[in-house]
Order: C-alpha cells, then sequence, then structure tokens
C-alpha cells in the first residue's frame, strides 16, 4: 500500500544520500521524494512516497528514526493529511490544437506559463490523479517535455471549536 | 591554548580515556603521527595492513567494553579498513576510526589517493563525519565518541583533512553533547515490561535466548538473576556466548546453525521465548516461518530496528538490556514461587531427556588422526583456570570453538558474527592482548582463516603481544568443504589448500615461535609449551581433514531438523579417506 511519510532532517550535506542509501541498501521502494529547507534554515523538509505493506512500512519508519540525521519522521497514512504535486508540461500545439489546448487548461485550473507560436508550458498542481488525467488529455496533443516535483504533504490541523476564538475577540 | 588539529585530535583521545590507537602511517596523517611521536599518553601499535588496525580496534573493544581506536590515511588505507568497519557495524562493537584526507582545495579533484571515505564508509558504519575546519574537530571527536558507545554501539568514522589537522584554533573541548535526532531509549516501557513478568510467571514451556546485546549493556548478572530465579534455560547465540556461564546447569549452550541439539530443540518446542539482546539472525531462526511455532515471544532491544524486523513479537520492550532486566527481576522476585518449578518440571524432563540423547560428539580414535574438537577441548581444560579471551575467525574451527570452549564471563569471546570475516581472530586477540598485556590470549583459528591478516605476525612480535594461535590445520576451507560434501556432491571446488606454507618455520621466520602437534599424544604436551612461553606463538595442529561439524540445521531449514552426524554414503566414503595422506593432493581430490 502507498504510504506518504513526512520526515524532518538535519540541513546538512550527505544528508540525502544517508536517506537515499537507506531505501536503496534496504531494498525499500521510493516513488517519489522531495526536499527543501523548513523555515528554520537548519533543518529541511522530506516528503517520501513509498509502498509496502505494514511491515516494510514499520521498518521504513524505524529505520529513518534510527538515522542520526534524521529529527522527526511521520507517517501520513496514520492521520489525515493533504498532498499536492505540481507538474509542467511543454505542450506541441498546431493552430487547430491551440485552443482546444487552453480549454484543458481551463477545465484543471491550471496555467499557461510560457508560450511559442507552436507550444505551450503549462503548470498544474493538485493531486496525483488530476496530474495524470491532464496528461492523457494532452497526449493527443504531442508532449515535447513533462517535469514532476514528487508529492508535497502536510497532516491536517485538527479542528478546534471556533467559538474558543469568537470568545476572545469579543472580549477585546 | 591554541593547538594545531593533530593536537586537538590527541588530547581529545586523551580526555576520551583513549589508551592505544592502532594506527598504520601515510602522506595525509603524517602531521598527526608526527604529533603521536612527541608524546607519551598514548600508545601507538602500528600495524601492517589497515584491516589489521581495524580489527585490533574491534578486539579490543570486545574486551574491554570501551571503544576501539585505529587511524589510517586516505584512500586504499581507507578502503583496506571498510572490512573491519562492516563487521563493527553487524556487530555492534563500539569503534571509532580516524582516516586521513587529503586537503580540503583538493577534496573532489581526484587526487593522489584520494577516496570518497564518507561515501564508502556509509553503509557500514553507524555514522560518519567529514571535518571541514579545525574549529569543529574537538566537538566531531566528542561527538563521534558518543555516537559509538551509547544506545546500539557501532563505528563511527572520523574524516580529517589534511590542512585541518595542520590548521590552529583555540582549543576547548565541550563537556557533553547533544544531538536532537539522535536520543536512544534505555528505560523500557513499564507497562510491557509487566505484561512480560506476567508472561514469565505463567510460561509452562520458557526459553532465554540472549545474544550480544547482554555482553555489551553489561547485565551478564542481571540475566544469571534472572535465569536462577525463574528456573528458565538459556540458548546463547554465536555473540551473546560467555553472557551467560557455559558450565552453568541451565547453560543449554550456543544456538542456531551449529548450535546443540538440546538448545535447538528447546526454542521449537517452547512456549515463551524471552529474546534478550538479540536480533533473531537467519543463521538462528532457520526457516523465519516455522521458527518457535508454539511460542509467544518477548523481544528485549535496544534497537527498535531489530523488533519486528524478521519474526512478528508479541511483547516488545525497547531499552538497554541492563536496565529492563532489572526492572523485570524486580517485578518477578514480588510473584515467582515454588509453583513454577513444579509448572516446569515436565519441560525440565524434555530438556533432560534431549540433552542425553544428543550431547555434543566426536569419535577420537586414540592412535588415529587428532580431531579438531578434541583440541578445543584439551585447550579449554588445559586454560580455562586462567580466565582467558578467545578469539577465533570464521568457519568449521569457529563453530567447534562455540560448541566446547565453554566460557564463564563475558567480554571474553572475539569472533565474527554478523559479517563472518576471516582474518579477524589473529588481529582482534593482538587488540584484546593490547588491552590486557598480562592475561592470556588465545585465537583459535583455521589454516585458511589466519593466513588473511597473517603479516600482523610482525606487528605481534614488534609490539610484545604474546596471542597463542592454535591452528586446526586439516589443509581445507573446511566449512566449504563440508558443503561440498553435504550438498555438492563432495565435489571440492577451491576448497583445498594443500600444505602450504608450513605455519611453524613462518611463525619462526616471523620471529615468534612456532610448534606443531601431529599425534594425540603431542597434544598436551605442545599446548602447554605454547602456553608456557612469553613470545606469540603459533601451535600448528595437523587434524583430521574430513571431520563436519554438527549438529547442522541447512540453511534455510527448521530448527527441530538438525543434521546430527555424516549422512551414511558419506561415512563410507571417509572411511576410505581417513587413510590416505592428506599430503598426497591428487588421493584427496579424488577421495
Amino acid at each position: 500500500m502507498e504510504h506518504i511519510i513526512s520526515v524532518t532532517v538535519e540541513n546538512k550535506f550527505g544528508v540525502l544520500s544517508r536517506v537515499a542509501g537507506l531505501f536503496s541498501g534496504r531494498g525499500f521502494n521510493i516513488e517519489s521524494l522531495s526536499v527543501a529547507p523548513t523555515l528554520d534554515p537548519s533543518m529541511s523538509q522530506m516528503t517520501i512516497v513509498t509502498s509496502g505493506d505494514e511491515r516494510i512500512i514499520e521498518q521504513i519508519v524505524k529505520q529513518l528514526n534510527k538515522l542520526i540525521d534524521v529529527i522527526k519522521v511521520v507517517d501520513l497514512n496514520e492521520t489525515e493529511s493533504v498532498s499536492r504535486e505540481t507538474a509542467i508540461i511543454k505542450v506541441h500545439t498546431k493552430d487547430e490544437d491551440r485552443a482546444e489546448a487552453l480549454r484543458i487548461v481551463d477545465i484543471f485550473r491550471a496555467n499557461v506559463i510560457d508560450s511559442t507560436p507552436s507550444t505551450y508550458t503549462i503548470e498544474v498542481s493538485g493531486d496525483p490523479k488530476k496530474i495524470e488525467a491532464i496528461i492523457n488529455l494532452l497526449q493527443p496533443l504531442g508532449i515535447k517535455e513533462l517535469v514532476r516535483t514528487g508529492r508535497v504533504a502536510v497532516a491536517r490541523e485538527p479542528i478546534r471549536p471556533a467559538t474558543v476564538q469568537a470568545k476572545k475577540v469579543v472580549r477585546e | 591554548m591554541i593547538l594545531t588539529g593533530a593536537e586537538i585530535f590527541i588530547e581529545c583521545l586523551k580526555r576520551e580515556g583513549v589508551k592505544t590507537v592502532f594506527a598504520l602511517p601515510g602522506g595525509v596523517v603524517l602531521k598527526i603521527f608526527d604529533m603521536l611521536h612527541q608524546q607519551k599518553d598514548l600508545e601507538i601499535i602500528l600495524t601492517r595492513h589497515e584491516q589489521g588496525a581495524g580489527h585490533m580496534a574491534e578486539g579490543y573493544a570486545k574486551a574491554t567494553g570501551k571503544a576501539g581506536v585505529c587511524l589510517v590515511t586516505s584512500g586504499p588505507g581507507m578502503t583496506n579498513v571498510i572490512t573491519a568497519l562492516a563487521d563493527a557495524y553487524m556487530d555492534s562493537v563500539p569503534l571509532v576510526c580516524f582516516s586521513g584526507q587529503v586537503p580540503t582545495s583538493l577534496i573532489g579533484n581526484d587526487a593522489f589517493q584520494e577516496a570518497d571515505n564518507v561515501g564508502l564508509s556509509r553503509p557500514c558504519t553507524k555514522y560518519n563525519f567529514l571535518v571541514k575546519d579545525v574549529n569543529d574537530l574537538a566537538t566531531t571527536i566528542k561527538e563521534a565518541f558518543y555516537i559509538a558507545t551509547t544506545g546500539r554501539p557501532g563505528p563511527v568514522l572520523v574524516d580529517i583533512p589534511k590542512d585541518v589537522s595542520m590548521a590552529k584554533t583555540e582549543f576547548s573541548y565541550p563537556n557533553s553533547v547533544s544531538i536532537r535526532g539522535y536520543n536512544p531509549t534505555y528505560e523500557g516501557n513499564k507497562w510491557q515490561i509487566k505484561q512480560a513478568a506476567e508472561a514469565i510467571t505463567k510460561a509452562k514451556k520458557p526459553i532465554l535466548y540472549v545474544g550480544g546485546g547482554v555482553v555489551f549493556s553489561g547485565a551478564s548478572q542481571e540475566l544469571l538473576e534472572l535465569a536462577e530465579m525463574t528456573q528458565i534455560p538459556v540458548d546463547m547465540t554465536l555473540m551473546g556466548l560467555g553472557a551467560f556461564p557455559g558450565e552453568h546447569p541451565l547453560s543449554m549452550g550456543m544456538m542456531g546453525m551449529h548450535g546443540t541439539y538440546q538448545a535447538n530443540m528447546a526454542v521449537h518446542y517452547s512456549d515463551l521465548v524471552i529474546a534478550v539482546g538479540a536480533r533473531f539472525d537467519d543463521r538462528v531462526t532457520g526457516k523465519v516461518s516455522e521458527f518457535c511455532p508454539y511460542a509467544k515471544i518477548i523481544h528485549i532491544d535496544i534497537d527498535p530496528t531489530s523488533i519486528r524486523k524478521n519474526i512478528n513479537v508479541d511483547i516488545p520492550i525497547v531499552g538497554d538490556c541492563k536496565t529492563v532486566l532489572r526492572e523485570l527481576n524486580q517485578i518477578l522476585r514480588a510473584t515467582v514461587n515454588g509453583e513454577q518449578k513444579e509448572l516446569r518440571k515436565p519441560w525440565w524432563d524434555q530438556i533432560c531427556e534431549w540433552r542425553q540423547a544428543h550431547p555434543l560428539t566426536y569419535h577420537q580414535e586414540k592412535d588415529g588422526p587428532i580431531k579438531p574438537q578434541q583440541v578445543v577441548k584439551q585447550l579449554y581444560e588445559l586454560t580455562k583456570n586462567r580466565d582467558p579471551i578467545v578469539s577465533t575467525d570464521v568457519g568449521q574451527h569457529q563453530m567447534w570453538a562455540a560448541q566446547y570452549f565453554k566460557l564463564a564471563k563475558p567480554n571474553r569471546w572475539l569472533t565474527s558474527g554478523g559479517l563472518g570475516t576471516m582474518g579477524f581472530g589473529f588481529p582482534a586477540a593482538m587488540g584484546a592482548q593490547a588491552a590486557f598485556r598480562d592475561r592470556l590470549v588465545l585465537c583459535i583459528a583455521g589454516d585458511g582463516s589466519i593466513q588473511m591478516n597473517m603479516q600482523e605476525m610482525a606487528t605481534a612480535v614488534v609490539s610484545k603481544l604474546p596471542v597463542k594461535i592454535i591452528i586446526l590445520n586439516n589443509r581445507f576451507h573446511g566449512m566449504v568443504r563440508q558443503w561440498q560434501d553435504l550438498f555438492y556432491e563432495g565435489r571440492y571446488a577451491s576448497s583445498y589448500l594443500d600444505t602450504t606454507p608450513d605455519f611453524v618455520k613462518l611463525a619462526e621466520a616471523y620471529g615468534a615461535v612456532g610448534l606443531r602437534a601431529n599425534k594425540v599424544g603431542d597434544l598436551d604436551s605442545v599446548l602447554k609449551e605454547a602456553m608456557a612461553t612469553d613470545k606469540p606463538v603459533i601451535v600448528d595442529v595437523q587434524t583430521y581433514p574430513y571431520e563436519n561439524c554438527y549438529p547442522m540445521i541447512p540453511a534455510g531449514g527448521c530448527n527441530h531438523e538438525m543434521i546430527l552426524e555424516d549422512p551414511p554414503e558419506l561415512k563410507k566414503k571417509q572411511s576410505g579417506a581417513a587413510r590416505v595422506t592428506p599430503e598426497d593432493k591428487d588421493t584427496v581430490l579424488t577421495a
């Protein structure tokens, strides 16, 4: 089963290869991995999409925790979470296709971020299914290039009763 | 105090309580060696090969319980020590290895003797550092020792570029370390411990399965208390030997592929397995799906990844063996009473039956060739009162040593378990000897594996490390030959080593003492002579070449399905082979 694992690590050289080496060395699977510094520049946040049965995921989480440069590991499948992926797609467009391309962009709330007489470069964000769907629709037009970021995800914040905040406002 | 990197290195080592450094110099570490040369607090043992330095540091660590330290140069120095790092990583040996590196300005330029030391050692160290700034050196060394010796111990590499060892800075040694991503758990979960105690009180057929974790955590006393209080038999893994007294009535001996019959039967038929500081290695579990099918499993280990890695566990307890056992004993003292003894009587009857049915056996004819088991047995009888430290290489001789040399205390057993590194034994024994100059240190070796680090005999002679090497010389890679006999129809592909070298002459060439035993009758006097010498000794014992090591669980087999002796067709073949002179190569190969 697919799991999204969020890993907070030290922002130092070599950390990415420690994490990647762990996955390759133990035969775990990485579907996507994205990494960038957090608000605190001494730390980075990784989002790893992986798959495996319960036992493998348990090992992945434990092995990640064992790495000395890893500060925190959260298996986002154990909570509610939201995830997004961005794709940039360069589409070859003949004159008669250009309107169709724009219609697809519109339907998927995507953006055209670059345009030449024979191409559109389209940016789209969403869950992987949405990205797959727009790719499928654009493919007949001719995709020249495609890059995807891999998924990033955060846990949903638990919903607190709104009344608490309202009371505060009244007092002020 | 303004010091160079090299001086800081020495100051830090002193403050960590290091007494001995196993080292081999090279271009980029010359500054450090130059400073080491000008001080008296640290002893430098100059090895002949970096792998030797690594294993010596391991032997030192296993015998003392403290971190072993080795120092090697860049490039080939580093690649040579990798086997020792991998070995230490598998067997959780606290080791701090310092490697030289080309100057920071040259890193990545394919400079002379450059290697990516951090990249090379990443999969076989607990952690590794590249020190790019001399200001970080002291903190890094402090962290390296901290990581190597805490939690589940392991090897740590510190890579020091040449310019860092030359550069100067103000020296101050940090008093403590805190690493936000590293907080080993020592205290076990109280509720889980209570559950474990309850299970232990109720169990009808319990068994303790103890590993190297007990040795490293220093939990032998607690283990002894637990076993005696509850009258639970104790199975030891290869790494756990010495954790529990080998001659104790509760000791079942070693378990696993070449473990004793009673140890393997007991674990298979038990209803409660209490694993302490062990990791359910495949050489212990055999076929995982049928490992102790009737048992509930309690697993105590400091490393959370060990738990549920190979085997599903009912009561996992993450924590230090000593701390957890102490707490467990405290609960059990209140709950254990006479009832358990009554409850477990049938279990003990069964165990006694197993013990009597198939004890460890071999047949030594009075005038026949020397059986390897006989050598270990006699060596044990001869030396047990001197509380020796015993190291082994890897193979048949290692298993016989594990079966017949019954260690009374922990930290006396130096062997390569996880990685199975031939060539480990001799340098490891030297490391232990360097730590304990006046103790008796034995190295039981095979004629194949001893040659893998033979060059260290020069170190032993020069550094006055009087290790006693006993070679069980069967002129074969014995374990390979055993498998070929059992599973490859006796085709001895690349397992026959012939009769070279002459180990007696070889010892003499190095300035050590060489002795030989050809007959059983020679053994006693030769071994006594060896033990009385104050120099390094090689005892070349000419043993029966076709002896096989039993019991044996074939790889992937079940623990209760042991092979206990040579199959009939092999016996028939070997009764002929026994009469041929092993010196005749052709006869051996066609035997």
